[in-house]
């Protein structure tokens, strides 16, 4: 069992750069967590602690009980894949993938079957010969996978392993991960800043700013349950609409309209609402439009339609997605906005006040 | 396909013929540039090339036709002659051997000693490093001539004066604030990840920067030990104070003496066959390796 | 082996500072020593006078030094062989540099030949310029007779004016190049899509070079300058292989005269005062340009 835990981990390299200032995370066995966030809020960082590649300046890196905090990097039996893929040109694609290994004095008869095991998965054995220069983006990758994955190690570290691939080759690739990482049932960690790839591959997403974590949940409830504003805002696309309205009897006030506030969320006089743009409708025949407006702005994506919403007699703007076959009248919308799928947020702090979406 | 006026050729256009109408005139202007650009590059390569050409010219000729007035620019079949390059004897070759010598364990010597220096003011946080850096700067800027005195102190307390130590050791620090520059330049260039990756994959410091860092590095050696070879192959003031004894000297040295050796008559032949001959081996590395010289210089210079 | 992050740190610095020794004492004994060693030795009298015996002397070097009028005409050769070297190089350079920046058949080989002069021992190629410019049987005599600029064959390097005047002509011709190669690597670094951005709008080429050309390779110009200035102000072996500072000292430069007070008149205390004046003097000019070159970068990245 090698469960990787990290205690209140705190990296600062100066009085006022603090890239990561108090993360505390577990990753059990056959975890996969990936770090999320912008640039600058101090994921790669963490990877790089995690690594023994920089020393925390407090805090703790634990591996199966044991804290590894002051091992140096190749003494804390843990793999990286890098964004750069980081071979080594000299050598070839075998004696890159064997490095590791050589160091290690493991026997040469085994550095050849686990040279053969990893190849044959990740179908490199025509390649072994290669020098990284003469592989293209995708087999480079491939075999920066195949050194982290020979070692067998106790946990397996990726800082944006994607990001360098072209876009059809990535969705292949992300594929693949899942089930080479599925099957190793060891700690993952994953660093990116691109929200997909956390949402497929991750069975844990932990979304950073500031060096702090902002929400540690399931990629699912990420996406219900944003903890604030910033994660509501960061995850999703296109992007959750927020208002922020005045209350007034726990009504919310749009213009002319109003929205009932939960009465968990309590009286207050300002709130933040956030709703997707896939939670709004056009309202039926029948039924009592949440608010009218006008269309100010149609972007057809041909499987769907984002529609951009001035709400009457405001300068108020929300954007939804309607059907591609739906039709509409420019002048006067009428939207409807499903009171379940709306996010509270305190309008001072950002964080979520309620906790019963759907 | 199209021409598009480049304007940076236009501004030549400018420099050279310093007129306003030139940009008013579009369809003349295209056929205009390319002659202008092909008269300078003609100028250039006269400018560059001629001093070399004339004294080869002069290392082929007999002295009756070194010494006819007026000059002979085309010399007949009678006029010519390779007996000035056997005139410079056995002892040429020796003097080139010295040359090669210096230059290729200095070079050595220095790559060996610049190299670690460079990779620890690119990549390692060492207090200090900044002093360090501008001094190597600010000695890359000193003349020579205002080191010998105290280096021949050395050498005579050393009792160095007619060894090739007491050239090695002058050359390769000569030549190290322009190693020490170029390296870092380039190891900053380096990936840093590959560094880490090796780290993660558990290689200790020495190994890895001989098993990882030091093959990558070879390119960047190679460009380095070319120039310095070159300066140290072309050092004069230190040659001429530490080595006195003639089957020691340097080519520069060797060549230069043979230009006062005698006051009646300058032995024009045999100096411009010395010329040729002691450049030969430079000429050579120019037309091998004219870009990593390129590349060189302005690491050298552009990224202190 | 566990450790704290400040051991680390420690290793990290103790590890460059021992990766850097070999290359600082190897500096420290060609560069600092000789240096500090003249500062000790410009106080002391040590010449044929004194038979060779050092005896201290304060500053009795340096008041010589005010007196002695053949330092003074060094100091003035020198600075005027730099000026105009320095100058021309510049501009020759330039326009090289322009060249070399254009696309042309064969533009590779022309830079291989641009490379020629600056790879030769300047020494040896002294020597073919003091052949070229040789009064008798030389090839500028000869040519400037066929063009008719001149009747007779006239003293090139036997003449104070016409001796320096050689002197520079080959200077140029051997370090041109280095400028022209340092330029060009800045010509090269400006993004084409500026040129034309300029151009559309309404920029004429002479304009796009004042305002777009000049400014953006400042620096190197700068760096050139630098690098020349300290190399020409040094001006050794140049000199003594074509004229050894003749006729009648018109051409000795500062370190001809420090050469031969050490070397010909074995006066070291006395050479030693020279070797610190010129010391301060290139150091207070490098420190010059060198603040010079901060500047013109802070403004390049202030835009």
């Amino acid at each position: 069992m090698a469960r990787l835990e990290l205690q209140h981990l705190r990296k600062q390299f100066a009085p006022h750069v603090i890239p990561v200032k108090d993360i505390s995370l577990t990753v059990e066995d056959g975890e996969f967590l990936t770090l999320l966030g912008p640039s600058g809020c101090g994921k790669s960082t963490l990877l790089r602690l995690v690594a023994g590649l920089d020393q925390p300046t407090h805090g703790q890196v634990i591996v199966g009980g044991t804290d590894l905090t002051f091992q140096p990097p190749g003494d804390r039996n843990m793999a990286m894949v890098f964004q750069s893929y980081a071979l080594y040109p000299h050598m070839t694609v075998a004696e890159n993938i064997s490095a590791s290994l050589k160091i290690r004095k493991v026997a040469a008869s085994e550095i050849q079957q686990r040279i053969g095991v990893v190849s044959e998965k990740l179908g490199l054995n025509h390649l072994l010969d290669r020098k990284p220069g003469k592989l293209s983006g995708g087999q480079r990758q491939r075999v920066a996978l195949a050194r982290a994955l020979v070692r067998n190690p106790e946990v397996f570290l990726l800082d944006e392993p994607l990001s360098n691939l072209d876009a059809l080759l990535r969705e292949q690739v992300r594929e693949e991960l899942k089930q080479i990482f599925n099957a190793q049932n060891k700690p993952v960690v994953y660093v990116t800043h691109d929200q997909t790839e956390a949402m497929t591959l991750s069975s844990k997403v932990a979304v950073l700013l500031d060096g702090m974590v902002q929400q540690l949940d399931p990629p699912s409830r990420i996406y219900t349950h944003p903890a604030n504003r910033f994660v509501a805002g960061f995850v999703g696309s296109p992007q959750m609409n927020f208002l922020e309205l005045n209350c007034e009897n726990s009504m919310a006030r749009v213009g002319a309209f109003s929205i009932p506030v939960p009465t968990e969320v309590g009286e207050r006089s300002q709130i933040d609402l956030g709703i997707r743009p896939e939670d709004l409708r056009l309202a039926q025949a029948d039924e009592t439009p949440t608010f009218r407006g006008r269309v100010t702005l149609v972007e057809n994506f041909g499987r769907e339609q984002l529609v951009t919403v001035q709400v009457a007699a405001t300068t108020t703007k929300i954007r939804m997605v309607i059907p591609p076959d739906q039709e509409w009248d420019e002048q006067d919308i009428a939207v409807v906005l499903e009171p379940a799928k709306i996010h509270w947020f305190d309008s001072k702090t950002g964080d979520r006040v309620t906790s019963s979406v759907a | 396909m199209i021409h598009q006026p480049d304007p940076a050729l236009l501004t030549l256009v400018f420099l050279t013929i310093m007129t306003a109408q030139n940009t008013t005139t579009p369809p003349k202007k295209i056929p205009t540039q390319r002659i202008l650009l092909w008269v300078g590059v003609a100028l250039m390569l006269l400018f560059c090339l001629a001093p070399v050409l004339w004294q080869i010219l002069t290392s082929f000729k007999t002295n009756p036709a070194i010494s006819a007035i007026p000059t002979v620019y085309i010399p007949n079949g009678d006029q010519l002659t390779i007996a000035h390059y056997f005139s410079l004897g056995n002892e040429f070759l020796r003097y080139i051997l010295n040359s090669f010598l210096v230059s290729l364990v200095s070079t050595v010597v220095c790559l060996a000693v610049g190299a670690p220096a460079a990779y620890a003011l690119a990549r390692l946080k060492i207090p200090g490093e900044q002093i360090v850096l501008a001094i190597v700067l600010v000695v890359s800027l000193f003349p020579y001539v205002l080191l010998f005195l105290g280096l021949l102190e050395i050498v005579k307390a050393a009792g160095l004066g007619n060894n090739y130590l007491a050239l090695i050791v002058p050359y390769t620090a000569i030549n190290l604030p322009l190693t020490i520059l170029v390296l870092r330049s380039f190891f900053q260039q380096l990936p840093k990840d590959l560094e880490d990756s090796a780290k993660i994959d558990g290689y200790q410091t020495v190994p890895m920067l001989l098993q990882i860092v030091l093959p990558m590095t070879i390119p960047a050696l190679v460009t380095t030990g070319i120039l310095t070879f070159i300066f140290a192959w072309n050092e004069f003031i230190f040659a001429l104070t530490f080595i006195t004894r003639s089957e020691l000297q340097t080519i520069p040295i060797a060549v230069a003496k043979l230009g006062g050796a005698s006051v009646f008559e300058i032995p024009y032949g045999p100096i411009a066959a010395a010329t040729v001959l002691g450049t030969i081996p430079l000429v050579l590395l120019v037309l091998f390796f004219q870009r990593r010289i390129v590349q060189g210089i302005t690491a050298g210079a552009v990224k202190g | 082996m566990p450790m704290t992050p400040d051991t680390r740190r420690q290793r990290e610095s103790r590890t460059g500072w021992i990766l850097m020794t070999p290359a600082l004492m190897i500096l420290a004994l060609v560069f600092a020593y000789p240096i500090l060693r003249a500062f000790w030795l410009s106080t002391f009298t040590q010449n044929l006078g004194t038979q060779l015996n050092a005896e201290f002397s304060g500053l009795t070097n340096y008041a010589r030094l005010i007196g002695d009028s053949r330092f003074w005409q060094s100091l003035w050769n020198t600075s005027l062989f730099t000026a105009f070297s320095i100058s021309l190089e510049l501009l020759i350079g330039l326009v090289f540099a322009l060249i070399l920046n254009q696309t042309f058949r064969g533009r590779g080989l022309v830079r291989t030949v641009a490379l020629i002069p600056w790879a030769l021992p300047t020494a040896v190629m002294g020597l073919a310029w003091a052949w070229i410019f040789n009064d008798q049987f030389g090839v500028v005599n000869d040519l400037l007779i066929r063009l008719g600029f001149i009747q007779e064959r006239i003293t090139w390097l036997g003449e104070p004016t016409r001796a320096m005047l050689a002197l520079i002509c080959a200077d140029v011709w051997k370090t041109t190049p280095f400028i022209a190669i340092l330029l060009l690597a800045g010509l090269q670094s400006i993004p084409g899509d500026l040129y034309e951005a300029h151009a559309i709008d309404g920029a004429s080429p002479w304009q796009s070079f004042r305002h777009i050309t000049l400014p953006l390779i400042a620096p190197q110009i700068l760096i050139a300058l630098l690098f020349r200035f300290a190399q020409s102000f040094g001006i050794f072996d140049l000199v003594q292989v074509m004229t050894g500072g003749g006729p009648a000292g018109a051409t000795e430069t500062v370190s001809i005269y420090i050469y031969a007070t050490v070397r010909r008149y074995l006066d070291f205390g006395y050479g030693a005062a020279l070797v610190v004046v010129t010391f301060l003097i290139l150091i207070v000019a490098v420190l010059l340009t060198a603040g010079l070159l901060s500047k013109t970068r802070v403004n390049l990245t202030g835009d």
